[in-house]
């Protein structure tokens, strides 16, 4: 494979090779040298048009523990709206003869224009409100390390779905296996125009009273004034995740989040550091989940 | 130079003639013109067409071809002035005769725009100089396409502005459209929507549904379009005033012209060929090509469209020719600008209604030449002695394949490029102008 574009394109074949190769790379990370030489002497430049601190450090270190050479390569939005296209930004950097291109971008479909156009190895890190494949991936890393399996399992995605990439690829993802999936917010941000595997609860605790996964999407905060949200508050009182929850979900249901979270938003406090909340065990295993994909994009030696 | 046409069948919603005939055209004037047997078969075992080109004498043997009126297209952007990287005036109406158009109805959407009388004059001059075909330009209902002022509608009228309208840009108030729609009945012109609530469209870069949840990109919904077919209908109704709906595309959109019609509201309305020919799987690989404005729809809209063609619900079928360069579509989608380069391929996507017995070869005729004639009030005579030539000659059952890098137009984005189309125009003759595609993709 040379690019990972979305979990759209790839089989549940492909995603337990990743995520088994995931399980060999945590492995490497909780040893004293976190670092292997696979890739000494490759170059990977993170190419972000959306400012992500917690993405990009995430893939900078995968990158530099496959021993990979890093450029980062932050785009602020004024210096596209100064006319430089796409096309040409990619072109520079193939001028740098990179391997890996990892791209963050606010256009859907942006990561496969630039695979279309690049020899490299392109890794989605998030493209509009498409896919952020390495989020699902790391997901199902998570809840594979707690729950040891995916089949079988009730998933609620509860918040924004409609403008949330890691709400698709997770629902790409968990379609590609026997789950349950359900969609869980106001009507407004939950597509009525859903897959037809997805449930769709309005409700909060119908939702999630019975679901093995609870994955809380982040409000973006800028929304409400698009007239999808009336306020945060009144969002947070009735589909925010508080303490409340604790006394009708499962007693071993999980709580994750892809972050940053908004604390009184869509997730109280007590929850999101209580026991059941995965969140920071999600943050470690990011680094190697996107370390499997970096190395299995490797083109082979014959 | 003389033109000698035996044989051809003719149909000219015009003059209301469908027979076989010879036809005579002399320094662009048609000399003679000889009705023969309405019996003439056109099946292909007659003796074949033959095309025998001499300095000042052309003559075509056309057994087994048809003649029609030359085409109008009432919806189309020629670009210039202001965007010539992406067609001028004489790129434009060279795709156009070859495509069979001999009249082009260009939108106001040019820079500077065209919501004055020297703009007008202008593309009418260049037009006149450069030209391949008649241009008739379309104004602006307002004044820098903003929606808020009315422009000079009646001294554009007079410059030779045939229609208005803010084409791309809706006019959102409905109180300048009530205004628009009343002034333009002293003008004389109708007013030509392109339907669109920008509130409800805004970002959207393709059909709102299932498949634009599945690609991450925002959608446009149907009602975007039918909210404000709808209102445009109920101000046409309340005030009496002409008006044209632009390129529907949703069945919501054809139920309520059908209404409307139904009730006596003088509302006339076109599509194009990409809504009757391509479904929103069109884009389903980000193909950039396939963006346009409104989007392409629904299998269900498409079948609406072609019943509403059918029973003439839809009046005229207009190419909205979009040119664009490379840059403007070699972009991720979201960015990437929305338009068909439609004028090369128009006719022959829509004889495909023909053969598949959607429409009669009159009838999609009529909704190329006379229809788009009555109601923009363009005066053609059609095919008949003394007039002058404004004919083409098209083999219905040619094939051929798309190829976008052939075109003629500076745009070169099509979602069609490696389609197989059955039918193609040979020749167009324009007066004393004449072009002769008899030998292409042979
Ligand atoms: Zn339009």
């Amino acid at each position: 494979m040379k690019d990972l574009i979305g979990i759209k394109e790839l089989s549940r074949q492909d995603i337990e090779e990743i995520l088994n190769t995931a399980k060999a790379f945590k492995e490497v990370l909780q040893r004293d040298i976190k670092k292997v030489p696979t890739l000494r002497g490759k170059t990977a430049i993170n190419l972000f048009f959306e400012p992500s601190t917690r993405t990009r450090t995430s893939f900078e270190l995968a990158e530099k523990r496959l021993s990979l050479d890093v450029l980062n390569f932050s785009v602020s939005t004024s210096s596209v709206v100064k006319g430089e296209t796409l096309y040409d930004t990619l072109k520079t950097i193939e001028a740098y003869n990179v391997d890996y291109i990892v791209i963050r971008h606010p256009c859907s479909g942006a990561a496969k224009f630039v695979a279309n156009h690049t020899p490299a190895c392109v890794i989605n890190a998030g493209d509009g409100t498409n896919e952020h494949p390495t989020q699902a991936l790391l997901d199902a890393f998570s809840i594979l390390e707690i729950k040891g399996r995916l089949d079988g399992l009730k998933i609620a995605i509860v918040g924004d779905i409609i403008h949330s990439r890691v709400a698709r690829s997770n629902l790409y993802l968990l379609s590609k296996f026997d789950t349950e999936i359900r969609f869980v917010g106001p009507p407004t941000v939950v597509p009525g125009y859903a897959p037809d595997n997805v449930k769709i609860f309005y409700d909060l605790k119908e939702g999630i009273k019975d679901s093995d996964v609870i994955m809380l999407l982040r409000i973006q905060l800028e929304r409400q004034n698009a007239a999808f949200i009336p306020s945060l508050k009144e969002y947070f009182h009735v589909w925010g995740v508080k303490k409340d929850v604790f006394s009708y979900i499962k007693d071993d249901a999980i709580i994750m989040h892809p972050g940053p979270m908004n604390r009184g938003v869509e997730i109280s406090t007590e929850v999101a550091d209580s026991s059941r909340s995965i969140i920071l065990r999600q943050v470690t295993n990011g680094i190697a989940t996107r370390m499997a994909v970096i190395y299995l994009l490797t083109p082979r030696e014959a | 130079m003389i033109i000698k046409i035996y044989n051809a069948y003719i149909i000219d919603p015009f003059t209301d003639k469908e027979a076989v005939a010879d036809i005579v055209v002399e320094n662009g004037i048609i000399s003679r013109l000889i009705f023969k047997s309405q019996a003439l078969s056109l099946k292909p075992d007659t003796k074949p067409s033959a095309l025998n080109i001499k300095p000042d004498l052309i003559e075509i043997d056309a057994r087994g071809l048809y003649v029609f009126p030359g085409l109008i297209d009432m919806h189309a952007h020629l670009r210039e002035p202001g965007y010539e990287y992406k067609e001028t005036i004489r790129t434009g109406t060279l795709a156009a005769v070859k495509g069979g158009f001999t009249s082009v109805c260009c939108m106001a959407n040019t820079n500077p725009v065209n919501d004055n009388p020297e703009v007008t004059y202008y593309i009418l001059a260049k037009a006149n100089e450069e030209g391949n075909c008649d241009v008739y330009p379309i104004g602006a209902i307002t004044k820098g396409l903003k929606g808020e002022e009315l422009s000079e509608m009646a001294m554009l009228r007079q410059a030779g502005c045939v229609a208005f309208s803010d084409d791309g840009m809706p006019v959102m108030n409905a109180m300048i459209m009530r205004r628009a729609l009343e002034y333009s009945k002293a003008v004389g012109a109708p007013i030509i929507s392109h339907c669109e609530d920008l509130f409800l469209s805004e970002n959207g870069a393709m059909n709102e549904g299932k498949l634009s949840f599945y690609m991450g990109l925002k959608g446009i919904p149907r009602a975007a379009e039918e909210v404000m077919v709808a209102r445009d209908i109920i101000l046409c109704k309340h005030f009496h005033a002409p008006l044209h709906i632009a390129h529907v595309s949703t069945k919501g959109s054809v139920d309520l012209i059908k209404k409307a019609k139904e009730e006596g509201v003088p509302v006339t309305a076109e599509t194009c060929p990409h809504y009757f020919s391509l479904t929103e799987e069109a884009v389903r690989d980000y193909n950039t090509n396939a963006k346009v404005n409104p989007p392409l729809r629904t299998e269900q809209d498409r079948e609406a469209i072609k019943e509403a063609l059918k029973e003439a619900v839809v009046d005229v079928i207009a190419t909205d020719h979009a040119p664009h360069s490379l840059d403007d579509k070699n972009t991720p989608f979201q960015e990437a600008a929305n338009g068909i380069s439609g004028l090369e391929t128009a006719l022959a996507l829509s004889l495909k209604l023909v053969h598949d017995k959607v429409l009669t070869l009159r009838q999609l005729i009529e909704k190329f030449t006379v229809n788009p004639a009555n109601i923009l009030k363009i005066n053609k005579s059609g095919i008949k002695e003394k007039a002058e030539a404004d004919l083409i000659v098209v083999d219905i059952n040619r094939q051929w394949t798309v190829k976008k890098e052939e075109f003629v137009s500076m745009g070169k984005n099509t979602p069609f490029d490696g389609w197989q189309l059955k039918g193609k125009v040979l020749m167009t003759v324009k007066g004393r102008k004449f072009f002769n595609m008899w030998q292409e993709d042979k």
